[in-house]
């Protein structure tokens, strides 16, 4: 019983419990005519949707390798003869890796490199394994006589990236977080400092990630020269935290500055002091648009987090997608498609999580 | 300070003393508007004594709504005074108590909880339990015995009011001062909860000043009824005695002989 409600709870959050619902309904033949309207709507036309997007995308990748084939044959042919263009195309058709044309995957090369990469996983995980094992004898003498242990330097799996995209984006949004909501509550309080910064906020909100990256870069370079910290990790989390911080900071002050008039009337009546004021009246009322702006502030960290590996050099999923760009294997497009997913996937459960914590916490139930 | 204490003189000769609880001395509003001040209330003069029930009646607009958030503290005065026990007020503050015409609960509170926002800031110095006892006292007294841990917005509109009722109620104000508070419910409701009201009232005795437009709970519920003048320049038009005995009940007062006299005084002014 109690598993149920979980798991009820689980596919509500995910946004699937309409879909299982109905479908469920259809198996224990409770259907009436309503029940098959939304059967339709629930499962028949998303599972359609979802065939359709994958049957465009299959159609769209072979198209893409047939213009990609021809040119490399017709290349061949007008280079080297005919002899060497059908020497191309059979080499192409035998699916040979050597010669294969470099352009969008199809959905099923991308769920092959999809295990290769998982495979890989195992494999760096079982290295790392065995490492730990061989070197514990030797990293106890070390640190016994205060020496720092060896550690393992191999390559990260693609999982090790993703971990430490995900720790980088909460390092950001916990940034984020802590600079924008104590001065999104101190403006939204105070009018005269809401209009003195309001052009601060005005201006910096559109600045490309890509431009705070480069002022992050000036200021933690210099302020780290003496130090052997992780720069890449710490340019590229607060640039992650000053990017997405603005959502938060504009709906804090926006919530605080406009809570209900009749509160503000009660707290005045019953003459509530400014502390008490702001934590039993402001804060309750402001805090479901506080968590709107949280919400927006966490999905745009992730947005611009892939960026922002990507030109910092730190590591994580963005590095990963260019590392693949720059290397050029086979498959290395189709790694840049299962990345594309794990991204996406992992952004829609963020906000997933944001949005069930947001509805917990909100008092209106209408909203 | 002024001078609070009234002779009263009855017919039959008996002369006794009684306190004024609020004085309102050529009470003035004035409001900049783009096209030059508007103003409300002009030379508004009005005593109200202790343990009275006073309500105000008068046309949209003319500006009680006004005169009550001035004597809450929440709305500036332009001209003239107002004074409880002889004192000035300044801004807002416990002695006066307010229900609101929305309920006005904090919704992330419970019922109790709200309660005890006030209690809590009243009574500093009793203990947490002593609190917690008033509160729930006074939630009794409203008939939300059930609904002490129930948040604000689980309980219907005429709840969330009773909830306003015994947060005012329970912080022992001098002066309760209520804005239609039964305006936005339908009438089945806001006979049960003008009952409530006037029960609880007749326990504590707590000057009351109310602003209603239906004219049979101006007369059920006070001891004067006030007419006000349309605005610009609204004054106090009419003054109307309500002599029924107290304790009252609702069929009592609908039989009265005076009842009809009362209403068409009303209506009347009113209508003119």
């Amino acid at each position: 019983m109690k598993q149920s409600i979980t798991l009820g709870k689980v596919t509500r959050i995910i946004g699937i419990s309409g879909f299982l619902e109905t479908t469920k309904s259809l198996f224990t033949g409770k259907l009436g005519k309503e029940d098959f309207r939304n059967f339709l709507r629930k499962v028949i036309v998303p599972l359609a949707s979802i065939v359709l997007f994958f049957g465009l995308w299959h159609l769209g990748a072979k198209t893409l390798f047939n213009i990609e084939a021809e040119y490399r044959i017709n290349k061949a042919l007008e280079e080297q003869g005919p002899e060497a263009a059908a020497q191309v195309e059979a080499c192409i058709a035998s699916g040979d890796i050597s010669c294969q044309p470099n352009t969008l995957p199809s959905p099923s090369q991308v769920w092959d490199s999809y295990k290769t990469l998982l495979d890989d996983h195992y494999a760096i995980s079982a290295d790392k394994v065995a490492f730990k094992e061989k070197t514990a004898a030797l990293n106890a003498q070390r640190i016994a006589n205060g020496e720092a242990p060896i550690v393992y330097t191999g390559r990260p799996s693609f999982v090790d990236q993703i971990l430490t995209s995900l720790k980088t984006v909460f390092a950001g949004f916990l940034l984020a977080f802590l600079i924008a909501v104590p001065i999104g509550i101190v403006i939204g309080l105070s009018k005269t400092l809401r209009s003195s910064v309001n052009w601060i906020i005005q201006i910096f909100k559109p600045v490309s990630p890509v431009v705070w990256l480069l002022l992050v870069f000036m200021i933690v370079k210099t302020l780290t020269k003496n130090s052997n910290a992780d720069n890449a990790f710490i340019i590229s989390f607060i640039s992650v935290g000053l990017c997405s911080m603005w959502a938060t900071l504009v709906n804090t002050a926006m919530g605080v500055s406009s809570v209900d008039k009749d509160y503000i009337n009660v707290a005045k009546v019953l003459k509530l002091g400014p502390v008490q004021k702001i934590f039993k009246v402001i804060l309750p009322s402001s805090l479901p648009l506080i968590f709107t702006g949280l919400r927006i502030t966490l999905s745009v960290a992730w947005m611009v987090l892939i960026a922002i590996e990507l030109l910092a050099q730190s590591p994580g999923l963005g590095s990963f997608v260019w590392e693949e760009f720059q290397n050029g294997a086979v498959d290395s497009n189709s790694k840049i498609i299962v990345a594309m997913f794990v991204i996406g996937l992992i952004g829609f459960l963020l906000d997933r999580i944001m949005l069930t914590i947001q509805k917990m916490i909100s008092f209106n139930k209408n909203d | 300070m002024v001078d609070r204490l009234v002779q009263v003189e009855l017919e039959n000769g008996i002369a006794y003393q009684e306190e004024a609880m609020l004085d309102l001395v050529n009470l003035k509003k004035v409001y900049p508007t783009p096209k030059g001040d508007y103003t409300v209330l002009e030379g508004l003069n009005l005593r109200i004594m202790k343990e009275e029930f006073v309500t105000i009646i008068g046309h949209s607009g003319c500006g009680k709504t006004t005169m009550l958030s001035m004597i809450a503290g929440l709305n500036n005065i332009s001209g003239g005074a107002i004074s409880v026990l002889g004192k000035h007020i300044k801004g807002p503050g416990p002695d006066r108590g307010v229900i609101f015409q929305a309920p006005s609960l904090m919704p992330w509170m419970t019922a109790l909880q709200n309660v005890m926002l006030g209690v809590n800031q009243v009574f500093p110095h009793a203990t947490k339990a002593q609190r917690t006892d008033i509160a729930k006292y006074y939630l009794q007294k409203v008939g939300l015995e059930d609904a002490f841990n129930k948040k604000a917005t689980d309980l219907s509109q005429g709840m969330q009011q009773r909830v306003g009722i015994a947060r005012a109620f329970a912080i022992k104000p001098k002066v309760l001062l209520l804005d239609e508070p039964f305006g936005m419910l339908d009438s089945l409701t806001r006979g049960e909860l003008q009952d409530i009201l006037i029960e609880i009232w007749n326990k504590e005795k707590i000057t009351a000043v109310m602003i209603t437009h239906d004219v049979d709970e101006a007369i059920f519920l006070a001891d004067r009824v006030v007419m006000m003048t349309s605005g610009p320049k609204a004054k106090i038009g009419d003054i109307l005695n309500i002599d029924f005995e107290r304790p009252r009940t609702r069929k009592e007062v609908l039989e009265h002989d005076d009842y009809y006299k009362y209403r068409k005084h009303l209506i009347d002014f009113l209508e003119h």
